[in-house]
């Protein structure tokens, strides 16, 4: 986690309030308050985990081990553009390997971080399933299907230029 | 008439949305709209070929439909009754365009039973779901039948569970019955963690009803009033769906009080997941579903005694649930007559990887893997050899040339060393290297493992090291020995059913390709080409005519060459990422 605090946004943090007590503060909520969480601020930064566990009535580890449990969570922002890049089995036979090789060499960044600039974050998910289309790129809630390693940097171009 | 459009997840990645849209839109301009209904429908399982239109009722199957071929479908099949000959699909093998979708080698064989709404109905409309029999099951059970009676049906049909257990499921609700409890629970495990599979997302995508309908029937049979459907936030569609059919079954008065007047209680709400595949087990998703961290627990307790909050719960896959409405609209007999004797019924498989079709099918159990991947599935893509087809996800076993005749059941595909799982089934051809799959699922085990147990979290890691040793061509003949002895453990040791299938990737592949772990070993030699650190890409001098295809698609710019003459790629800098190979047309391209 990082060592600078973030200051929360006071209306963000009042909506997560709300959400909570929607699911009347109720411990066995966690998941789904941590969901509304997520939509609302992006990702669960230490900081977001630690109203949840004030508002849900729950210690800080309790919210910290259910968040990094699920692979759906995550504690790191994502790009402006996220990129998912489909390795399910079908994907995986089909290429998404090299895909994912070339993704991460274009951009210069690992599977789960962002770009300096905050454009572009890679991260992997399995089978959206669409496999016969595999191997299946999502960028945001656009798919691309039949992705080849060449058309990897065809698909970067398009959020190039839409800056 | 009716113009039926694929709604599912595969179809609508490539703009089936905009395609219902634009046929709406000329239908209208042309006034015919009250002649011709355009339907959204579920995924009709052909989705390599998608976006699928399809006409009834003379049955035209029209296939890889784009936005912009609206008009013409309206103008000429809609108004003049000519077939859109373009748009028709044409058989691999004999390449006739085939109209009718049954003519079809994929669905002939097929014979679709928790798949019988799919591509038929609007998913969004419980009027259409009730026109196809819907809610009739579930009126006749609570109205005129005992819970004891309608358990009876179910064992007699001989339904088992397709979650992957393979657990007879009328059993399970008679033993849920007889435990006593103020208050029980009926759950449906939509979590679907094989990664490559689709298949019970595709039945809530396109018959939610079917579901819950079942579900409903569960409910009176072990004497439980809530239902709760567990699902991951990542499908956002079914979710959708699933949202609007419960709304429309409380409308209706088809779940909530006093149901149809029977005076039988019932209500669902769905839960959400948030990818973590051992919360596919039903333990772990029991807990998930507190809101706890979904680690697996000790059985037993099993659910049934003790389950959500400590209550008598029975757990149910969705596909074994979409089959439990027909069972009671045809009768047990009729069911137990399909399929084998001791697996009734069809089996939905998600057929994926280097073959033709690939798609959703449902097959009744006995079927042979010959008749799924070469009729059905077209046979392998690009005139390339079959090399193997694993089933069973992460849990199961990769098949070879000499189990292409084997009967599919469950117990047939434990026999050989594989399983029946959830239904995923990847088809693979002679470029894939068989460690390196066993080393894919590895790689996806224990990611996954929740970590728990130390067999599990801590083995399957070194499985995965050694493995990635052999396919970098650094491991000698005991690593091999190590590598079968570990899985044994991990196997024997692990505490959930994940652990206790995790090496199965391993131990199939080092008992059907042991040929290949060798050359690996002992010549530092990738058989399939695939291995990155053990071959190199090369240009041949006499095939090539310097079009400089190669050069220009090579993303790190490391073959040189002038115009008309020899290329050369340097290999210090060379990625092996195989687009020279991909691009070349001259054949001069390959892999040393
Ligand atoms: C690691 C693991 C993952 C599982 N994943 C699923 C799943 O995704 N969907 C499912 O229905 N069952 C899954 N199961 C099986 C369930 O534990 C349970 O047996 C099943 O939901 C029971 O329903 P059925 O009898 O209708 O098959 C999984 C089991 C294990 C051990
Ligand atoms: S076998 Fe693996 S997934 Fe199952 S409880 Fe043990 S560590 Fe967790
Ligand atoms: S693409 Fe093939 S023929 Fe063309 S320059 Fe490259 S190796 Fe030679
Ligand atoms: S394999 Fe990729 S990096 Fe290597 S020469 Fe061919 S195109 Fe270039
Ligand atoms: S495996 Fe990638 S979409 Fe199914
Ligand atoms: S999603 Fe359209 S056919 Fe499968």
């Amino acid at each position: 986690m990082t060592s600078i605090k973030l200051k929360l946004k006071e209306s963000e943090v009042q909506q997560l309030k709300e959400a909570a007590s929607s699911f009347n503060n109720e411990p066995g909520e966690l998941i789904n308050v941590l969901h509304k969480a997520q939509e609302i601020f992006g990702y669960l930064p230490a900081e977001v985990q630690e109203v949840v566990a004030q508002e849900m009535n729950v210690s800080v580890a309790k919210v910290y081990g259910v968040v990094t449990f699920y692979s759906f969570f995550t504690m790191l922002p994502k790009g402006r553009y996220p990129i998912s890049i489909c390795t399910g089995t079908a994907c995986y036979v089909r290429g998404a390997e090299k895909v994912l090789e070339e993704f991460k060499r274009i951009l210069k960044v690992p599977v789960g971080e962002t770009t300096p600039d905050g454009k572009f974050s890679i991260t992997c998910l399995r089978c959206v399933g669409a496999c016969g289309l595999a191997p299946v790129v999502m960028v945001g809630d656009k798919t691309y299907g039949r992705v080849t390693t060449d058309g990897v940097k065809d698909i970067l171009k398009e959020y190039e230029d839409a800056e | 008439m009716h113009l039926l459009v694929c709604g599912g997840t595969g179809c609508r990645a490539s703009a089936s949305d905009m395609l219902y849209e634009n046929l709406k839109k000329e239908i209208q301009e042309q006034g015919l709209q009250d002649e011709v209904q355009v339907i959204t429908t579920g995924c009709f399982g052909f989705c390599e070929k998608g976006p699928i239109v399809k006409v009834i009722p003379d049955n035209t199957f029209y296939v890889s439909v784009e936005p912009r071929d609206a008009s013409e479908i309206v103008a000429e099949h809609v108004i003049k009754g000519r077939r859109v000959e373009r748009l028709l699909y044409i058989d691999p093998v004999n390449k006739k365009q085939i109209a009718d979708s049954k003519g079809m080698g994929f669905y002939k064989k097929q014979i679709r039973i928790a798949l019988r709404n799919c591509g038929l109905i609007d998913p969004e409309n419980i009027d259409e779901y009730l026109a196809a029999d819907g809610y009739e099951a579930m009126g006749r059970v609570l109205s005129e039948i005992t819970p004891e009676e309608a358990i009876q049906e179910m064992i007699d049909s001989g339904l088992r569970g397709r979650g992957g257990g393979g657990f007879p499921t009328g059993l399970k609700w008679q033993i849920a019955s007889k435990v006593p409890g103020d208050q029980k629970y009926v759950v449906c495990n939509a979590d679907e963690g094989d990664p490559g599979a689709f298949m019970d997302r595709s039945i809530l995508e396109g018959d939610p009803h079917s579901v819950l309908e079942a579900m409903v029937i569960n409910g009176y049979c072990i004497g439980a009033t809530k239902g709760l459907i567990y699902i991951r936030a990542e499908y956002p569609l079914a979710i959708s769906r699933l949202k609007i059919a419960i709304d429309q079954a409380r409308e209706y008065g088809l779940l909530g009080k006093d149901i149809v007047g029977s005076g039988f209680d019932f209500d669902v709400e769905i839960r959400y997941g948030a990818g973590a595949f051992v919360c596919g087990e039903e333990t772990a998703l029991i807990h998930s579903m507190e809101g706890e961290r979904g680690e697996p627990t000790f059985k037993p307790p099993f659910p049934a005694q003790s389950g959500y909050l400590g209550k008598p719960t029975n757990v149910n896959n969705v596909e074994t649930l979409a089959n439990v409405p027909v069972i009671y609209n045809k009768g047990a007999s009729w069911f137990a007559g399909i399929g084998t004797e001791k697996s009734t019924g069809t089996k939905v498989f998600a057929l994926a990887g280097k073959i033709n079709n690939v798609g959703l099918i449902e097959v009744p159990m006995g079927i042979t893997l010959r008749e799924v991947i070469f009729e059905i599935g077209g046979g392998i893509k690009d005139g390339k050899k079959f090399r193997a087809v694993q089933t069973g996800g992460p849990s199961g076993g990769c098949l070879t040339e000499k189990h292409l005749d084997t009967p599919i059941d469950f117990d047939n595909l434990l026999a050989v060393g594989s399983m029946m799982g959830s239904g995923g089934m990847i088809v693979m051809d002679e470029d894939d290297c068989m460690v390196s799959v066993a080393k894919f699922y590895l790689d996806f085990t224990v990611e996954e493992s929740c970590g728990k147990c130390s067999p599990c979290r801590i083995g399957n890691k070194r499985l995965f090291e050694l493995l990635e040793k052999i396919t970098r061509g650094q491991a000698d003949k005991e690593d091999l020995d190590n590598l079968r002895n570990l899985s044994m453990v991990i196997r024997d040791t692990s505490l959930c059913g994940l652990g206790q299938t995790s090496p199965n990737p391993v131990l199939s592949t080092m008992d059907n390709f042991m040929e290949e772990y060798i050359a690996h070993v002992e010549e530092q030699r990738c058989p399939a080409g695939s291995c990155k650190d053990l071959i190199r890409y090369e240009i041949i001098p006499e095939n090539c005519v310097g079009c400089t295809a190669c050069a220009r698609n090579c993303p790190v710019n490391c073959i040189a060459g002038e115009r008309k003459q020899l290329h050369t790629i340097d290999q210090s800098l060379c990625i092996k990422c195989g687009a020279c190979l991909e691009k070349c047309k001259f054949n001069a391209v390959a892999i040393i």
